[in-house]
């Protein structure tokens, strides 16, 4: 499989941070990375990065499903929008944004919308409770989320298509 | 710009820098202090820096509070294998946001840190384990690290002085459980975050089997301050046995939350009401959660309370992260209950059976008990059901899940009861309500 350069400098950049007879240590590195770049993670995928850290593609699936941020394999919407609802965000308005979100999108847990632009997931704590309620859209974090803020959030997501 | 605005009430040490205009860059940390405690500790021995770490009572922030010093003690130096350090910046326990701050504000802190550790136990290579939703963090980490590579700070011979030290960032990818020191490093490994049994212990047989130091972000960010003052003086900014000033993360119904630095022992009532502006609305105080969601819950009248490790224990409950989760009398303690299971339900790594078995069991008779189901002897079943948990699972994420649950039940009973009262359910019988044996 050949990668996008920016991903291939990607790959040698992680794989060189760790001595070459461990260099597995840089598989969930690597996935999370590609699933930036690429939108998703494919079996072609998998089977590059089992060839490139040296184990059998099935030892790279054992690894991606154990962890919440690696999705396969269905992808997750370009826009995926993350709705903490943990106890300090419960404490503060986090349910009442997550039944919003879903109100308005039309979409409950981990789904994506039909053309693939934007998807939901209720997601634990991400460190930011002293500013909840808190949430992200793909990297991004916004703090005190009031209802409004929301909708304005997701009205920008449809026009930035 | 900061976070929230900060408290006059702080103690700024570890957080002195924070605000500073290009915090990310060497010119602007050694402008501010910055890499003058690693000069001085590259003319200590291994030991000085090591017994002035004991002296400063720091202990662990990441959670349990095991004295810092002593653990870099137990490292073997003498190994012929390499040794590492390994910064937890995971950070995911519900309720806590400082290692966040740590790490945007004062990143060559961090870095320094790990450096003093490494002259002290001979490590040549430090990971830096940031959860895969900080993904600004790492970059920010990377910044930083590459600005130190190329003022000689990080690499061969770091300023002549015959000392050689790498970093590197490394993601996790969403998994509670790799916050546990034994998980972390199988994921670092590239494996399942699933923990080891122990002993051996990180110190003798961690990263690769190799010794390693493993600490958390405020454990090492710490550490600079320390060799600056000197162990002793660092000490007596807090309270006895417990060293230092920390991060403490307030959230919840307050009028100012906001994560502020306030000297360990620090009375819980004054952080609400002086340091965090008071109960939102002014309603009354109910219950606060002192140190991260695994905490055991403290009632309104146990909150006058100095906030350390020791004084924690004796009321049965810990200092843990620094996630101070304030609630007030409108909180419904059913739904705190059952929010907290389902995130320690989802987060259980499925390796052990009580903790797998256990958080499910509990999330589902929390459940019904919230959807108006509730039958008679739910309290008393997920009571004993907890307990059963405790001391009994693989890691401390099965104790993490009970010792909430049991102080909940135990302290706001009768908001069970209101509940199951008017639960259809309520007349079952209990032997059917018995969870089934091998099931
Ligand atoms: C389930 C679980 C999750 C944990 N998560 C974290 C975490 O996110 N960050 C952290 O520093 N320590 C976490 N810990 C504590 C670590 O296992 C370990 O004790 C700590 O990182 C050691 O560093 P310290 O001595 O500096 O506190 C967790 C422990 C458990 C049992
Ligand atoms: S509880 Fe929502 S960010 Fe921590």
């Amino acid at each position: 499989m050949t990668l996008p350069q920016e991903l291939e400098q990607k790959f040698s950049e992680i794989i060189g941070k760790y001595p070459p007879e461990y260099k597995k240590s840089a598989l969930v590195p690597l996935l999370l990375y590609s699933q930036d770049a690429l939108g998703k993670i494919t079996p072609e995928l998998v089977n590059e990065v089992a060839r490139r850290v040296g184990v059998f593609p099935l030892q790279v699936e054992e690894v991606l499903t154990y962890y919440s941020m690696l999705h396969f394999p269905k992808p997750m919407g370009k826009y995926h929008v993350q709705i903490c609802t943990n106890v300090s965000c419960q404490l503060t308005g986090g349910p009442e944004l997550w039944e919003l979100a879903c109100k308005r999108l039309g979409l409950g847990h981990k789904e994506v919308s039909a053309d693939g632009l934007i998807s939901l997931e209720e997601v634990e704590c991400i460190g930011a409770c002293s500013w909840a309620p808190a949430i992200q859209i793909n990297y991004d974090f916004h703090h005190f989320v009031t209802p409004e803020k929301l909708d304005e959030l997701l009205d920008n997501l449809r026009q930035l298509q | 710009m900061l976070f929230n605005e900060p408290s006059p009430l702080e103690t700024k040490v570890l957080t002195r820098r924070f605000g500073l205009p290009n915090s990310d860059t060497v010119d602007s940390f050694l402008a501010n202090e910055g890499f003058a405690a690693f000069r001085k500790a590259v003319t200590m021995t291994p030991e000085a820096i090591i017994d002035e770490v004991k002296k400063s009572n720091l202990r662990g922030r990441g959670g349990a509070g095991f004295p810092t010093g002593m653990k870099w003690g137990f490292v073997p130096r003498n190994s012929p294998k390499p040794k590492y350090i390994v910064v937890n910046a995971d950070e995911s326990e519900p309720g806590t946001c400082k290692d966040r701050l740590l790490m945007q504000y004062d990143p060559l802190q961090l870095i320094e840190g790990m450096m003093i550790s490494a002259l002290a136990v001979g490590a040549k290579r430090g990971y830096i384990y940031i959860r895969g939703e900080y993904r600004y963090l790492i970059d920010i980490m990377d910044r930083a690290i590459a600005d130190a590579y190329a003022k000689g700070w990080l690499g061969q011979n770091i300023q002549g002085t015959g000392f050689d030290f790498d970093v590197f960032t490394h993601t996790g990818a969403g998994a509670y459980e790799c916050g546990e020191e034994s998980a972390l490093l199988e994921s670092l490994e590239g494996k399942r975050g699933v923990p080891r049994i122990r002993p051996p212990f990180p110190a003798v047989a961690g990263l690769w089997r190799c010794p390693t130091v493993l600490n958390n972000v405020e454990t090492f960010a710490s550490v600079p301050s320390i060799l600056l003052m000197g162990g002793e003086a660092w000490a007596n900014l807090g309270s006895p046995r417990n060293g230092g000033t920390r991060l403490f993360c307030i959230s919840g119904h307050v009028n100012k939350p906001g994560v502020y630095e306030l000297p360990m022992g620090f009375n819980l009532m004054r952080m609400i009401n002086e340091v965090a502006g008071g109960m939102k609305g002014g309603r009354h105080l109910k219950a606060v959660i002192p140190g991260g969601s695994s905490c055991p819950i403290l009632k309104a009248e146990e909150c006058d309370i100095a906030m350390d490790f020791d004084a924690l224990k004796a009321v049965n409950s810990m200092l843990g992260s620094g996630g101070v989760v304030v609630m007030d009398e409108t909180t419904d303690m059913v739904k705190v209950a059952l929010r907290i299971m389902r995130f320690y339900q989802h987060e259980s790594c499925g390796w052990c059976i009580p903790c797998r078995e256990g958080t499910l069991w509990l999330k589902k008779i929390l459940t019904r008990v919230e959807a108006g189901m509730g039958q008679r002897n739910d309290p008393a079943l997920l009571h004993e059901l907890a307990n059963n948990m405790l001391g009994r699972t693989f890691c401390p994420l099965g104790d993490a899940a009970a010792m909430p649950t049991i102080s909940i039940v135990e302290k706001f009973r009768d908001e069970f009861d209101d509940y199951i009262r008017r639960s259809p359910m309520a007349s079952v019988a209990e032997a059917e309500t018995e969870v089934p044996v091998g099931v």
